[in-house]
């Protein structure tokens, strides 16, 4: 496999001035002249540069194989546009390189270089021109580009006379049919309405398929694991990590979600009587991380708690919640009688069969209708199993369970194998 | 349409930040030559289709400038100018000078104005500021038919150095992009050089013959005057097109390499800018 690229330590610093952006000749001036009579006034002190310089990304290092897709997602100001913007040579880097093998499309933005007085056919033949394509290439691929943004009637009216959806429409439809080697894509998928979006993320899986190697930002968690089988997760300037997509997006999304939660565990009021302290996962084998589920097959949940004093028929409760805070699982165990001490209640299920994802477990302890303690359990479960639903990821659903087929002609059987080998 | 994937090992291009010196990098600026071709063809139909006048205007900026001169500096003030009849005269003085002034201004601005294209794709930059010296070339082709209409009228028949024209509407050409270069990447720093420009360009004009004869300089100060390419220029396109007036001679050779130099300078401090110019925008 040939790397398409390879990035090490790269860095990019931006100096800000905090007055204003714009520098003019006659403040350059001026300032030479203050800063001259400051000097004659105090001596050696010089002038105070009243300017900070931020890393808005450093030390970043990674390699894509040929053909391979590659997902970048982080926070907003993390750095991924920079990224893309040294990729694409738009801007220099302040440190470290990159080398790139082949021709290089960037998308940082659609309808660059459109302009409203000319027509549509014009501005096709501008746009294209500009992301890179020859005027033999446009031509080939002009009924295409038309067809595919609808907009065959206006294509002779000048495009301010278009609305902005037909604008964003050809504009995407001139980048969708731009091949290059290597393409750079800056969440561009996110404008239009939705069956325009689905056209376009089919046309990014023809892309993908093609061979291309695509470096693919974005926003949106289900576009990034359907393209992509590989993500980066950028943040604060810095690679934070690099595997694959399910792991990835799942740390991601739980370190997203656990913002809120955070500050909840500060103020836990209960848990003077009894105190839930840990819960881990214990499955058959040997497991990497306690809270982490990576294979099918038994699953056991401990819940480890203290208890004070003596508990007569308590209640306890155990609930399962998904990332967008769904029910998936509840229980409630009754007339449970506790001596002072530590305890562990545990939960085995033959199998867990979730949707990969982060999960938060919740565990409550009651006497009569007094709480005596409630845990929203961190860290969250992460379940990282492998998903043996649909590949597109908006037609998966919260239960990721194995299947069999079986497609049955009159007199003859013939049995598909089932999901679970994949 | 499918890419054959498997091919030959191709070298890599290297992103990594830029030395102090290097090459001007002329082979990739041929490469992206149709995208100079597309920017000089927007920046055309874009000034001729929203101006109700159309082509009109590229006549209409110097005619009326000839006009104003042939009455000011002409008739009133009575300029000598050698035997040409006053319009003439003017004209072709007007005609270039009118490209210079335009193609330099349009180069100024040319990297500001793109700033939304420079922050989004790569091309090299330097397709910015020849596009607009590039594209002032249309205008000045539209604004010769009035010039051959004026030959015509006066029933002066040009002599064999018209051939010579081009050569004198490069230099001009030259000159606009190697001033052009130097004040585009200084306005992309310091926004406030583009207001500078206009001034910068008014008294260039007076300091070349447009409105005047340079056999009015005196003797003394002739070589200071030579100096600036643009008195070669106008002198040159005068002497071409009337068969009067002094042909150009060693200092328009000096005047032109000094331009060289302005325009290899300009260059290679537009390279060393380039990479960091869309931090600026």
């Amino acid at each position: 496999m040939r790397p398409a690229i390879r990035v090490e330590g790269l860095g990019k610093r931006y100096r800000i001035a905090p007055r204003q952006r714009y520098l003019a000749l006659r403040d350059q001036l001026g300032e030479v002249l203050r800063a001259s009579l400051h000097f004659w006034k105090r001596g050696s002190n010089g002038v105070s540069h009243e300017q900070r310089e931020i890393w808005a990304l450093r030390g970043v290092g990674f390699e894509v194989q040929l053909g391979e897709v590659i997902g970048v997602i982080g926070r907003n100001g993390a750095g991924k546009s920079t990224l893309l913007k040294l990729l694409s040579r738009v801007t220099e880097p302040s440190d470290g390189w990159a080398a790139v093998w082949g021709s290089v499309g960037s998308l940082l933005e659609v309808g660059t270089g459109f302009h409203p007085e000319l027509t549509g056919r014009e501005n096709i033949y501008l746009n294209g021109a500009i992301l890179g394509m020859s005027r033999r290439e446009i031509g080939w691929k002009f009924d295409d580009i038309v067809t595919f943004a609808e907009v065959a009637e206006f294509l002779d009216s000048p495009l301010k006379h278009y609305s902005s959806g037909m604008q964003t429409r050809l504009a995407f439809a001139i980048a969708a049919h731009f091949e290059p080697e290597i393409l750079l894509v800056d969440e561009v998928l996110a404008v239009g309405d939705l069956s325009f979006q689905k056209k376009c993320l089919g046309k990014m899986d023809d892309v993908a398929r093609d061979g291309r190697t695509i470096v693919f930002v974005s926003h949106q968690m289900n576009q990034i694991r359907r393209l992509c089988a590989r993500v980066i997760w950028i943040d604060g300037g810095r690679l934070r990590m690099d595997g694959p997509t399910a792991e990835v997006v799942s740390s991601y999304e739980s370190a997203m979600s656990r913002g809120d939660i955070g500050e909840r565990e500060e103020t836990r009021e209960f848990g003077a009587k009894t105190r839930f302290l840990k819960w881990q996962l214990a499955g058959p084998l040997e497991m990497a991380n306690p809270h982490q589920l990576d294979s099918f097959g038994e699953a056991t949940v401990h819940f480890d708690f203290w208890v004070n004093d003596t508990l007569h028929r308590s209640h306890h409760g155990v609930a399962l919640f998904s990332a967008d805070r769904e029910l998936v699982w509840g229980r409630a165990i009754d007339h449970l009688h506790l001596q002072p001490g530590l305890h562990r209640i545990s939960y085995t299920f033959p199998c867990l069969p979730l949707r990969p994802g982060p999960y938060f477990w919740q565990v409550s302890l009651w006497q009569d209708h007094e709480l005596f303690d409630l845990w929203d359990c961190l860290p969250e479960m992460i379940v990282a199993t492998p998903n043996l639903q649909h590949p597109r990821d908006e037609w998966s659903g919260l239960l990721n369970i194995a299947s069999e087929v079986c497609v049955t002609e009159l007199g003859e059987v013939q049995c598909a194998e089932s999901s679970e080998e994949r | 349409m499918a890419i054959t994937v498997a091919r030959a090992p191709v070298a890599p291009v290297r992103i990594a930040p830029s030395g102090r010196l290097f090459s001007l990098r002329l082979r990739e600026l041929w490469a992206y030559r149709e995208l100079l071709y597309f920017c000089v063809w927007r920046d055309v139909k874009v000034r001729y289709k929203q101006t109700a006048i159309g082509a009109a205007w590229a006549l209409l900026q110097p005619t009326l400038t000839m006009l104003a001169f042939s009455l000011f500096f002409g008739k009133l003030a009575k300029l000598p100018t050698n035997g040409v009849p006053y319009p003439l005269f003017y004209y072709c003085a007007v005609l270039p000078w009118t490209y210079f002034a335009t193609a330099l201004q349009n180069c100024t601005n040319s990297i500001v104005e793109q700033q939304r294209l420079i922050t989004k794709i790569y091309f090299p930059r330097l397709v910015l500021p020849i596009s607009a010296v590039l594209a002032g070339l249309v205008d000045f082709a539209v604004a010769f038919g009035v010039l051959a209409a004026l030959m015509v009228y006066y029933r002066i028949p040009p002599g064999r150095a018209v051939l010579l024209l081009p050569g004198f509407l490069l230099l001009a050409l030259l000159t606009a992009l190697g001033f052009g270069l130097w004040l585009s990447a200084l306005n992309a720093i310091y926004r406030d050089v583009r207001y500078v420009v206009p001034f910068l360009v008014q008294f260039w004009m007076f300091a070349s013959p447009v409105a005047y004869s340079s056999s009015m300089v005196p003797g003394r100060w002739r070589w200071a005057y030579g100096l600036n390419p643009m008195a070669g220029v106008i002198e040159g396109f005068r002497w071409a097109l009337t068969r009067q007036g002094l042909a150009p001679g060693s200092l328009f050779v000096a005047s032109g390499c000094g331009v060289i130099l302005v325009l290899l300078g300009g260059m290679f401090y537009f390279r060393r800018m380039e990479g960091t110019v869309a931090d600026l925008v």
